[in-house]
Formats: structure tokens, C-alpha cells, sequence
């Protein structure tokens, strides 16, 4: 390693501060590694953090130094996150990436038309949102390396976000459930073209689902395409990694067709309203009036690549009926999700979302007539005396699919007929 | 010090501050025999005619009560962290010379780090009640002349009745009060509710004063704490903080995993069958403990059930069940807001209560065992289902009992408890102090999961088919050592200096603390 500065710091610090921790590190040329630990959980963890200090400082070849380290309950991963960089930031050439092991139970994978009702937003600095998201159960959580990040910190936000996707299991299921529904891995990265920095960061550590923020080309995609594809062969990965771009703007939102079909791999189209009003110059209302052209065309874009269209995020967390409100309006318009920034917004979105007693008795009967068809080798469905085409029995799987997540249906319904 | 291994398998002493001590024997085991301690005989005609017992000062009441060095003085905790008259009473004591008081408050607050200095010269030899916050790290540190003794409410009457604490003077702050002595604490300026924390104290001391800042004229009524029972009255300018005594507003949560800890429980409580019709529950003013009230709220809207009685800490939230027509009665030991108070004096359904009516190991009965159930927090639990409230992962004394333990008797007792704070694992092999019995507790409610007692296979029957995630204690445990990076190492502890003891509600020894080696 090339010693460039002497001195660096990383972390935060401060009496609110929790799950978090700040390190200072400083090169000397002699007298070995002086740890000055102070821990909240000094007695039930002092031991083990100064082993993995340790541990760290003889990965990066770091032999004499003056370490400072606060630490409000940070976990493992958090401890080796801060540290890391710190070290980076004192060695900015420095390709060694100290990697904590990858937990067993996040390596399951997604699909591209699973269901993507809610995506719980998590900002990538901040730890202590990390660990219980899960618990929520959104669809999908992401992990944003964007907006929420300061512009000072989105080194740290790549070093954290990383470790999260190898050491927090976001699904707290038990096995089964969580390779039929284990919640979905996403990652916001910077608007390109840094956005293209952060890949290296989260590909090879089992992101289900990249969200290319402020999107206005198909080119965007395709340059994210390449990198990630750069990155898995590299990497030797096999998943399917899939992209979800969020318009943002009056060009994105006429070029939203160009962009949706710009790669197989896009999964659905999101647009995003606070920047999008900004852009065309208006205020963002509760009603959205102001949005309804770019929300339909960006639907009509979505469903003419045969991608889910998903709808912005509500933002005033305490309105819960409010959000429940937007939820049945986003769905009328034929959105099929919605991004929470609060996981209590979780449970509307998904109630919102559900299917209605009508919809659902409907849906049973055209499943019913499909599987009886097919059982006698009908190539056309019929229910009553009208034929059925494929896209509605597959709205009506869809439909009872939801109707069992959202606890309004038995999953062995057909056994009870 | 002598100390010997008790029926929950945990080292106790056998004699403390020069008091014989009894090991615990197990839940239910020990019960005393022969009869209660007895006040003094007094005759009214030795108290004035006219009823008038107003004494100029504190200072003036505790002369005539005879103060002297190593005497057992009480307060009472109704006014929380807004407390003026313990330090204030303290302070004459100090100023007066007296030393080597036993001060035996039903709980202590962080108002009360002022009496850190008389602990240091000697006026107060020890508490017997509870030590929290700065007192707790005091008595941690082994910085206390005394030992310490943690009671639960429940427990604090039955030591007075069994004799192992003989109060000599009581201090009795009031927030409203007539000359004779009558007071009440459901109104005023610095009105707390209830002052049935008072009621052991006003009937057992030799003397007992009543401190207020509101002098009425006769009779002070409702009577809490009734005026024949007390020597002298003072009036002060103001007896407390009231924005401390009772907060505006009582708020619930707004964490999600709290929140979703309460939403499991309201939950629970329906899917075990547990909120029927007529039923009845406790709940605290802790955040997850207030949170589940409104999510139950909405079950019973939904099925149409109403409870015959809840058991308060009372806040707005259990005086919106009353008067929404959801329970026909809040039973109420102590009160956290203003809504609660002013419920208290002006609803008759909103009932008064305390330690004595509520779970005495003494009475004939205890209401704590008719409960349903009972939502309470803890600091550890551990896979056994022992739990502790009093000290912390790190050795600390931090909190007291309350009515915690004597609330474990209720017919389900559920510990809502996030499953690791920070880093810092609650569900634990071992609770560093064990304050209840793991027998009494049936149901551990996390954010990751719900545990039941497998002693308790009528509940783990009813919940068979519940969505609820209910998982084994140890495989939620395993899961949070794993997310916290292995087993918490045991706090250094040094095992031949008792610093405090923890009584079980019939007066053994549960358990001792340990002083923390720096």
C-alpha cells in the first residue's frame, strides 16, 4: 500500500447515535496497534471487538497505529463497514475488501414477475434501520446508496450497504417460505454515471434487483447492464440480477417505453413524483392531479413490455388513510406496487393492494375452469357460456396468489371446494 | 457474609444490615404463621380537639415525631421523577445532624441522585425499596454503608406486615389534604391519582406526617389516606414538579418494532382466546406495554367483546376504554397522565387501588391472580423463562420491581421485550439477576418471534393455528447471538460483596446483585 495521509476517520459519533460506531486511525511508525476502545457493550462484546480490529488491522497490513474506536452497539458488520473505510480513506488505491462470511440464508434468489407490491426504502447509512426491516415483511427492501446518503458519505453508505447484503437477513423466514417468498434484495445506485462506481460494491454480494434512479435513456440501462454483466462473469455469478429503472423527469417519462424495453432483465418501471413535479415545474399534491399523464403513460410503457409498473412513494408517514387512499387509486390506474418509506405503511399498501371478495370468487372460478380444461385437454377455457383467453386466467392466478399473502384465502382453497 | 444457594439454585445471604434473611423456597412455599405487626396504641384524645394537627415546618413535624440516628423513614414514589419532598425531607434530616437512616421509599427516581451525598456521609445508611438510575450505579459500584433491598410493591406491604421493616416515621407528600390529615391525590396542583403506595405507611408507622402544598378545609375527601391515621400535617409552598408527576400526554411508540411487538400481542390475546367476554388485563405505561391497548382496541371493536375490568397504571389510552364502553371498570394503582387523574376523580368506574387491594401476599386473595393477563416488560429473559428486571446485561442495578413480580400471578403473563437491544441480546442462557421465576412467566412476545412456556401446553393448543410466528425460546436466542456475534460475555462481578438483595413477594430471598468490578 502506498501511505498517502496519515490520519483518517469514519463513522458517527454523538450521545444519539446507535448501532453505529466512529473510528479514527492513525499511522505511526512504530509501537504496534494502541487500541482506545469505548463500547456500550463493553462487557458483552469488548472482547470480541477488539479481536476483530485485530483482525482487520493485520488483513490491511496496518502494524503501528493509534485506533480509536466509539462504538454505540454497532453489530460485526457495522464495526468492519467503518473500519474498512477508514482504512480506505487513508489509502484511496487500496482494492482489498475486507469481507465478513456471506450468511448462509441469504442465498436464495428472486424472479422476474414475483410479487412487488411494497419496497421498503432503507437509507444505506443507516444501520440501525437494517436489521429489523425485514420483521415488516415488505416484498422487497432496498438498500439506497441515493438520495438518503450524503454526498460526504456515499463511500461509507458502498462499504455498509455491501456488508448488509452478505451479513443481515432481511427475510426472517424460516427455509420453505423464503425461496417462494423471501423478501426481494434491492439496491438504489447513484444516478449514473457514478451509479456505475456502486455496482462493484453490491453485484457479487447477491443484490436481487438494481434501481437505476432518474433514468431518461435506454442507454443508462444498457451501460448498467454491461457493468453488471462485466461484474458477474468476473465474479462467476449465475442469478439473474434484474433492473428496475424510476422515472423522474419530463424526458423520462416520454422515453419510458424506450427505457422499459431496453433490456430483458428490467423486472418493472417506478416512477418517483417528487422530482418528477419539480421537473415540470409544479408542486406535488395529494390528489396528483399534476402526475396523472406521466402515472398512465408510465403504465401504459410498463404493460407494453410486459413489466409491473410501480407507483412512487406516499410520503406523509402519520396519514395512514391517506396512503390507503393512494394505494386504491395507484391500483386503479394498474400500478402493482408502491414504495414505503415507513415499515408501517407495509401492512396498508398489502391490505389496499388485496384483492376484494369479488374479485377473489371470480378468480376461483376461472382457475377452477382452466385446471378442468386442461385436465381434458381443452385448448380453450370456458367459463359459463364466455371463453376465457390465457392473460385472464393468468390475472386470476395472480389475483389468488394475492388473495392467500394476504391471509383473505386458504393456499389449499381447492381441497375445500 | 455468609452466603448459601436458594431453591431457584442462586447464592443468597442468610443475614443482611444485621437482619436474618430467609432463602427462597420455591413460588408458594413459604408462608409465615403467628400475627401481623401491629402499630402503636393511640388515643384521640391525646391529637387536638379541634382537629387541627398543622405543625409549622418538616423540620418542626419530624422533632415532635422524635427523629433520632438509625431510624426507618418512608416516602412514597407517587410523584415520580417531579418529587420535591424526599430530597427536601432529607435535607432537614441532614441539616438536623441524623444519621444512619434506613430510608424505605415504595421506589426510587433519578430526582433522587440528590441523596447520593447523604448516602456518602452517612445520614442515609441504605434504601429498602428500589434504587434506579444514578442510586442503582451507586449501589452497584458497593458504595452503599448498607446493603440494599429491592422489593415489589406486593412485597414492600407484606414486609411491613411480617415485621421486617418497622417504620418509625412516614412522610406522606399529598396533593391535597385537609388539617387533620385526610389527603388525596386525585386533585391539585401537583394531583399524582392514587396514593395507595401511602396506605401500608399511614397504617403501620409510629408517626406519620402529611406533607401538601393544597390545604383544604375538613374533610379532604375522597380520603386516600384517612386522617386518623396521621400525627401531624405541613404545608409547603409546592410539593413537586407536576409536568414530572404526570405527563400531558402519554404517547405510544412510534418504533416499528415496538410496534409490532404490540400488534402480536393483541393478536395473541385473540387468537389464544384469551379476549372473550368479561375478560380482563393489565397493562404498564411502557411503550410496547401502552402500544398493544389501541390494537386490541380494534380487535374487541371487530369481535364485540368488552372486558369486565383492566388494571392500570392508568393512561389516556385504558380511559378511552372506559369511556368507549370497552371495560366496565379500570382498577387503578397508580396514574401516568392527566387524562388518567382527571378520570380517576370524576369517573366512579375509574377505581382506586392499592398495593394492599391489588396483589398483598398477606390479604385473603389476591386480585393479581384473577387477572387474564398481565403485559409486562423485562430487561432479560432467559431460556429457562427466568426473567430480570432490575439489572442490566452489564451487572447494573438500573430499575426496581414495582408491581412486576406480583403481577407474574395473573393467569397469563406475557414479557413484551424487544429481542436484543443494540447489541445486546435479551433472551440470555442465564439472567444476570433473577427477579421472577420462570414457572409464573408464560409467554415471551418479541419482534422476531413469540415463545411460550412449554409448561403452558393449553396456550401452545389454542395457537396452534394462529398465523403468528411462535418459535421455541432457544431458536429465537440462537438466532440473535448469531445477529449480535456470538454469546454475551457475563458481566465481572464480585461474588463476596452483596450489594443489594431481590425478595420474592412473600419476603425469601430470590436473589443477590453483585457489585460490579470497574
Amino acid at each position: 500500500m502506498i501511505k498517502k495521509i496519515s490520519k483518517s476517520s469514519a463513522g458517527k459519533r454523538g450521545d444519539n447515535i446507535r448501532s453505529d460506531c466512529y473510528f479514527e486511525i492513525q499511522l505511526k511508525n512504530s509501537g504496534g496497534i494502541k487500541l482506545d476502545l469505548k463500547s456500550k457493550v463493553e462487557v458483552m462484546y469488548g472482547e470480541s471487538i477488539k479481536e476483530l480490529i485485530l483482525e482487520m488491522c493485520k488483513f490491511f497490513n496496518i502494524k503501528n497505529a493509534k485506533i480509536i474506536c466509539e462504538d454505540y452497539g454497532a453489530l460485526p458488520f457495522v464495526l468492519a463497514a467503518r473500519f474498512e473505510l477508514a482504512v480506505k480513506r487513508l489509502f484511496p488505491d487500496s482494492k482489498k475488501e475486507f469481507l465478513l462470511p456471506f450468511l448462509k440464508q441469504n442465498e436464495y434468489s428472486t424472479t422476474k414477475d414475483r410479487l412487488r407490491r411494497t419496497r421498503l426504502y432503507l437509507p444505506g447509512n443507516e444501520p440501525k434501520f437494517f436489521i429489523n426491516a425485514g420483521l415488516h415483511s415488505p416484498d422487497g427492501i432496498i438498500l439506497d446508496l441515493e438520495d438518503s446518503v450524503a454526498p460526504t458519505e456515499k463511500d461509507a453508505a458502498q462499504l455498509l450497504v455491501r456488508n448488509a447484503l452478505r451479513s443481515v437477513d432481511f427475510s426472517c423466514l424460516g427455509e420453505a417460505e423464503r425461496s417462494r417468498n423471501g423478501v426481494e434484495r434491492m439496491v438504489r445506485i447513484n444516478q449514473l454515471p457514478k451509479g456505475l462506481d456502486d455496482l462493484k460494491y453490491i453485484v457479487p454480494h447477491n443484490v436481487h434487483v438494481i434501481l437505476i434512479p432518474k433514468c431518461e435513456s435506454a442507454e443508462q440501462v444498457k451501460a448498467v447492464e454491461k457493468e453488471v454483466e462485466k461484474l458477474k462473469k468476473l465474479h462467476n455469478i449465475k442469478s439473474e440480477i434484474y433492473f428496475m429503472p424510476i422515472i423522474e423527469s419530463a424526458l423520462g417519462v416520454i422515453k419510458s417505453y424506450e427505457i422499459a424495453s431496453a433490456s430483458k432483465n428490467i423486472c418493472a418501471l417506478a416512477i418517483g413524483l417528487e422530482d418528477y413535479t419539480a421537473d415540470i415545474g409544479t408542486q406535488r399534491t395529494n390528489e396528483g392531479r399534476e402526475s396523472i399523464f406521466a402515472r398512465q403513460m408510465l403504465v401504459n410503457a410498463a404493460r407494453a413490455a410486459g413489466i409491473q409498473p410501480i407507483d412512487t412513494v406516499f410520503s406523509d408517514v402519520a396519514d395512514m388513510e391517506g396512503l390507503r387512499q393512494s394505494v386504491i387509486e395507484a391500483k386503479s390506474l394498474g400500478f402493482e406496487g408502491k414504495g414505503c418509506i415507513h415499515p408501517r405503511q407495509i401492512p396498508v399498501v398489502h391490505q389496499a393492494f388485496a384483492p376484494t371478495t369479488d374479485e377473489i370468487e371470480k378468480a376461483k372460478k376461472i382457475v377452477l375452469a382452466f385446471e378442468e380444461a386442461e385436465k381434458k385437454g381443452l385448448g380453450v377455457v370456458a367459463l359459463g357460456s364466455k371463453m376465457i383467453d390465457p392473460p385472464v386466467v393468468k390475472r386470476a392466478i395472480r389475483t389468488i396468489d394475492l388473495a392467500i399473502k394476504n391471509n383473505l384465502l386458504n393456499k389449499n382453497w381447492k381441497e375445500k371446494q | 457474609m455468609k452466603l448459601i444457594k436458594n431453591a431457584a439454585g442462586r447464592l443468597v445471604p442468610t443475614e443482611i444490615n444485621g437482619q436474618e434473611q430467609i432463602p427462597f423456597k420455591g413460588v408458594n412455599k413459604h408462608k409465615p404463621t403467628g400475627y401481623k405487626a401491629k402499630p402503636p396504641i393511640r388515643s384521640c384524645v391525646d391529637y387536638p380537639w379541634d382537629g387541627n394537627k398543622l405543625v409549622k415546618d418538616l423540620k418542626t413535624a419530624l422533632k415532635k415525631a422524635g427523629i433520632k440516628d438509625g431510624m426507618t423513614i418512608s416516602t412514597h414514589h407517587h410523584f415520580r421523577n417531579g418529587d420535591y419532598v424526599t430530597n427536601m425531607l432529607f435535607d432537614i434530616i441532614h441539616e438536623m445532624g441524623i444519621k444512619n437512616i434506613r430510608w424505605f421509599p415504595s421506589a426510587s427516581f433519578p430526582v433522587h441522585q440528590h441523596l447520593i451525598k447523604y448516602l456518602e456521609d452517612g445520614t442515609i445508611h441504605h434504601i429498602e425499596g428500589s434504587m434506579n438510575g444514578p442510586l442503582g450505579k451507586f449501589t452497584s459500584e458497593g458504595k452503599m454503608k448498607g446493603t440494599g433491598v429491592l422489593r415489589s410493591h406486593g412485597g414492600r406491604y407484606q414486609a411491613v406486615q411480617d415485621g421486617e421493616v418497622h417504620i418509625d416515621i412516614a412522610v406522606i407528600a399529598a396533593p391535597t389534604a385537609d388539617a387533620f390529615g385526610n389527603a388525596t391525590g386525585d386533585r391539585g396542583p401537583a394531583a399524582c391519582g392514587p396514593l395507595g403506595f401511602a396506605l401500608v405507611d399511614s397504617e403501620y408507622a409510629d408517626k406519620v406526617i402529611v406533607v401538601t402544598d393544597n390545604l383544604v378545609p375538613f374533610p379532604c375527601y375522597p380520603w386516600m389516606i384517612q386522617g386518623n391515621n396521621v400525627d401531624y400535617v405541613v404545608k409547603i409552598d409546592s410539593i413537586g414538579d407536576p409536568s414530572k408527576i404526570v405527563s400531558g400526554t402519554t404517547e405510544i411508540t412510534k418504533s416499528p418494532d415496538r410496534l409490532l411487538i404490540a400488534e402480536y400481542i393483541a393478536q395473541f390475546l385473540d387468537d389464544a382466546g384469551i379476549m372473550k367476554d368479561g375478560f380482563s388485563f393489565q397493562a404498564g405505561a411502557g411503550g410496547t406495554s401502552l402500544a398493544f391497548i389501541p390494537f386490541l382496541k380494534e380487535r374487541m371493536k371487530a369481535k364485540n367483546v368488552k372486558a369486565r375490568f383492566v388494571r392500570g397504571g392508568s393512561t389516556k389510552y385504558l380511559v378511552e376504554l372506559l369511556n368507549e364502553g370497552f371495560t366496565d371498570y379500570i382498577l387503578d394503582g397508580q396514574t401516568f397522565d392527566l387524562e388518567g387523574v382527571k378520570s380517576l376523580r370524576e369517573n366512579p368506574n375509574h377505581i382506586n387501588t392499592s398495593p394492599f387491594t391489588s396483589y398483598n401476599f398477606h390479604g385473603k386473595g389476591n386480585f393479581a391472580s384473577i387477572v387474564d393477563a398481565a403485559i409486562l416488560g423485562a430487561t432479560e429473559v432467559d431460556i429457562n423463562f427466568n426473567a430480570n428486571v432490575v439489572t442490566h446485561s452489564d451487572g447494573y442495578l438500573l430499575h426496581g420491581i414495582g408491581g412486576w413480580q406480583n403481577c407474574l400471578y395473573s393467569k397469563c403473563t406475557v414479557l413484551a421485550i424487544p429481542s436484543f437491544r443494540d447489541r445486546i441480546p435479551v433472551i440470555v442462557d442465564e439472567v444476570t439477576t433473577l427477579c421472577g421465576p420462570g414457572e409464573l412467566i408464560d409467554v415471551i412476545v418479541t419482534e422476531r418471534g413469540i415463545a411460550i412456556n412449554p409448561k403452558r401446553k393449553d396456550l401452545l393448543t389454542a395457537v396452534k393455528n394462529s398465523s403468528l410466528p411462535i418459535r421455541d425460546i432457544k431458536d429465537i436466542k440462537k438466532e440473535i447471538d448469531s445477529i449480535c456475534g456470538g454469546k454475551p460475555a457475563k458481566p465481572k462481578l464480585n461474588k463476596d460483596k452483596v450489594v443489594a438483595i431481590v425478595k420474592w413477594v412473600d419476603g425469601t430471598v430470590l436473589d443477590s446483585v453483585f457489585q460490579v468490578e470497574n
